[in-house]
């Protein structure tokens, strides 16, 4: 049986070039960067290599540049490093749409005795910037809200909203994690002053992820330990994933342009046909602005966990924002801020494509998709009474 | 991902009974599209009341599916006093088991057989007359304290997987755990714990006993360490024994006796037994 992935946003294949890029720093050379002997020293002279290619990625410094474990560490780091840096300011804005790693540090906080901000979405899932605009005070410590979002894959504007929360001179932070790779990232020509990005969503392996400071940005070191990353950071370096990953931007930068062609118009080949084929789907969220490997489609009447172990029998990997499949018992956070009709809101299924599909793969899935809704429907009660209701039952 | 068992994957890929009965005996429906999963079910009686044909529609996950089907084959031929007693255990049991999350699923099953056999009875099952302690998905405190008894349920945690209750904003946790400690309170008042009852045995059957398990379960491991242990005699309650081989002469053996050799016989055989080194 062969495996269709199309859960990219999930995680993504570590590149073969990357693994190869990686293997010699585990048995040949694996000095600790920080040693004075020179078995240290030519790994040290690796990880600025790698340091370099990132910050190139991301049209950054090198010094700005800080290394991680992860996309979760990274936003931790950049929301309680900066919390840290003003503890006199205590209230925060964010969206409700964020990923945990930036919701749940903001629930916590909350519990903490910090005034939280939810900004709130309309149907298309972006934001309201004159809601932004309102809830900007002298006391915002700091303004956290996502590039893109890994369910929709919605994009959010964040250059306005930049020179919105610049104007007031308050950090502003972004989780880019879904963004970098999929769409340019320059912070020469931006207003962010911290972003996030995973190694895992880089074709870089799971366990890396970076968090860039704009030089002159206040923080407090959320990993306390030795002096690494300039005494931002803690924690020997993970000297072969920071390789991996820095070889991970290095091809993604160049994989950009085929991510916004081909990528693109396979995913919105995948889109249209399946709603073409398919009665009662919707797409969830803004369709211009958005990641072009993502779509999020919902299907009335059925439920997402039963879709996706029928997709998984053909050997399809999807995921879902379903109630069953959210680990908790309600529909994911995303879609019900975004008010989709609870019809729908159990069925949906997120396709998040990578350079590595073909159109054959994605044929595969137009031809193999629709029988599965057909069968669920029949078990369905309510698609029955949905056709009795327009006649046609 | 769950890990579900063959006969659940077997009940969701292969579901059994499914449609709506035309002109049902009776009819119930459970769930709904806002909670994320709804069962109805249909059934048709046979002359002798016995159920002659059931069927479901679900709309949920892997286990709702699953849990459905096993529910319609299970009261097939029953009368309707019998399939009243199916529990949603008894659904889950028949399915090998379910994940502890996905309990939720079998309530459903047993809710919508209730649901059903009401309808036939011409009653009304008033959610009213109940108090609603999960306003999120709508549970009643008599369905909580239901699966408390019948799923011996200690923890919030687990009334949410059989129930549902307290898996949206929370606000309902501490009624639950009121709910959860009220009953327990009740349950232990009504079933006191059985007491296990040893068999008494004669001097002949304590005898055998003990080389039974000296043969058995003792000697051989000390013989895979290198030692040895004979049966000398048996004083009532006292077994003597010389060690031999390695435990002979090992500073442990003392140990070994005690913790060991005693450990074991008390075990097997009563436990009132002393072990008594026997030194030439």
């Amino acid at each position: 049986m062969k495996t269709v992935y199309v859960d990219n946003n999930a995680t993504t294949k570590v590149a073969p070039e990357v693994l190869e890029a990686m293997l010699p720093y585990f048995s040949e050379y694996y000095g600790n960067p920080s040693s004075m002997h020179f078995f240290g020293g030519q790994v040290q002279k690796k990880v600025d290599e790698a340091r370099a290619k990132v910050a190139d990625f991301l049209g950054a410094e090198p010094s700005e540049i800080v290394f991680t474990s992860c996309g979760t560490e990274s936003d931790n780091a950049a929301i309680l490093g900066t919390l840290d840096s003003y503890p006199e300011k205590r209230h925060l804005i964010t969206t409700r749409v964020e990923h945990p790693a930036v919701g749940n540090v903001s629930t916590y906080l909350g519990r903490k005795g910090y005034r939280v901000t939810e900004l709130s979405v309309d149907r298309e899932a972006q934001l309201d910037l004159d809601e932004l605009r309102e809830s900007l005070t002298d006391e915002t410590v700091l303004v956290t809200i996502m590039y893109a979002n890994n369910e929709t894959g919605v994009i959010f504007p964040i250059e306005e909203i930049g020179e919105i929360v610049k104007a007031r001179g308050i950090p502003f932070h972004t989780d880019a994690v879904q963004a970098a790779g999929k769409i340019p990232l320059n912070m020469k020509k931006s207003k962010v002053d911290m972003l996030s990005i995973s190694g895992h969503k880089l074709h870089a392996p799971k366990g890396i992820g970076v968090l860039y400071i704009r030089k002159g940005t206040r923080f407090s070191p959320f990993m306390i330990g030795g002096h690494q990353e300039k005494g931002r950071r803690g924690g020997t370096e993970n000297v072969p994933y920071i390789v991996g990953l820095g070889k991970a931007c290095e091809l993604a930068k160049k994989h950009l342009d085929e991510e916004n062609t081909r990528i693109k118009s396979l995913t919105d080949y995948l889109e249209a046909k399946l709603l073409e084929k398919i009665p009662n789907t919707l797409v969830n969220g803004d369709r211009i602005h958005r990641l072009p490997n993502t779509v999020s489609v919902s299907f009335e009447y059925v439920e997402g966990e039963s879709i996706l172990l029928l997709l998984s029998d053909l050997g399809i990997c999807a995921s879902s924002g379903s109630a069953c499949t959210s680990g908790s018992l309600e529909p994911s956070h995303v879609l019900r801020a975004m008010g989709v009709p609870f019809t729908a809101a159990h069925g949906s299924i997120r396709f998040s494509l990578s350079i590595y599909n073909t159109k054959e793969e994605m044929d595969y899935i137009i031809e193999h998709l629709p029988p599965i809704i057909q069968r669920l429907r029949d078990i369905s009660p309510f698609w029955k009474d949905y056709l009795k209701s327009k006649g046609k039952g | 991902m769950w890990d579900y068992t063959e006969k659940v994957k077997d009940h969701f890929l292969n579901p059994r009974n499914v449609g709506e009965i035309e002109h049902p005996d009776g009819a119930g429906e459970v769930g709904s599209l806002a909670c994320g999963d709804a069962l109805r079910l249909s059934f048709k009686l046979d002359e002798n009341k016995r159920i002659k044909e059931a069927k479901f529609k679900t709309f949920g996950c892997a286990s709702a599916i699953a849990s459905s089907s096993a529910l319609t084959e299970i009261i097939k031929g029953m009368t309707l006093e019998e399939a009243m007693k199916v529990t949603n255990q008894d659904i889950a049991n028949y399915l090998g088991g379910l994940p502890e999350e996905k309990m939720h699923c079998s309530v459903m099953g047993r809710e919508a057989l209730e649901a059903a056999i009401a309808n036939y009875r011409g009653e009304k099952v008033i959610k009213e007359d109940f108090e609603i302690v999960c306003k999120c998905f709508g549970v009643t405190d008599r369905e909580i304290i239901k699966a408390i008894r019948e799923d011996d349920l200690k923890t919030v945690e687990q009334v949410t997987y059989y129930t549902k209750a307290g898996g949206g904003c929370g606000q309902c946790h501490p009624k639950i755990e009121a709910l959860i400690e009220k009953v327990r309170k009740e349950m232990e008042k009504e079933a006191p714990p059985p007491k296990v009852e040893k068999k008494k045995l004669t001097n002949i059957q304590k005898i055998k006993l003990i080389e039974e398990t000296l043969g058995r379960e003792i000697i051989p491991a000390l013989k895979a360490d290198g030692g040895d242990l004979d049966l000398i005699d048996i004083e009532g309650n006292k077994v003597l024994v010389a060690l031999r081989g390695k435990c002979s002469f090992c500073p442990s053996s003392e140990f070994t006796l005690k913790q060991y050799v005693e450990t074991k016989l008390r075990e097997f055989v009563s436990d009132d037994i002393e072990v008594e080194e026997v030194r030439p």
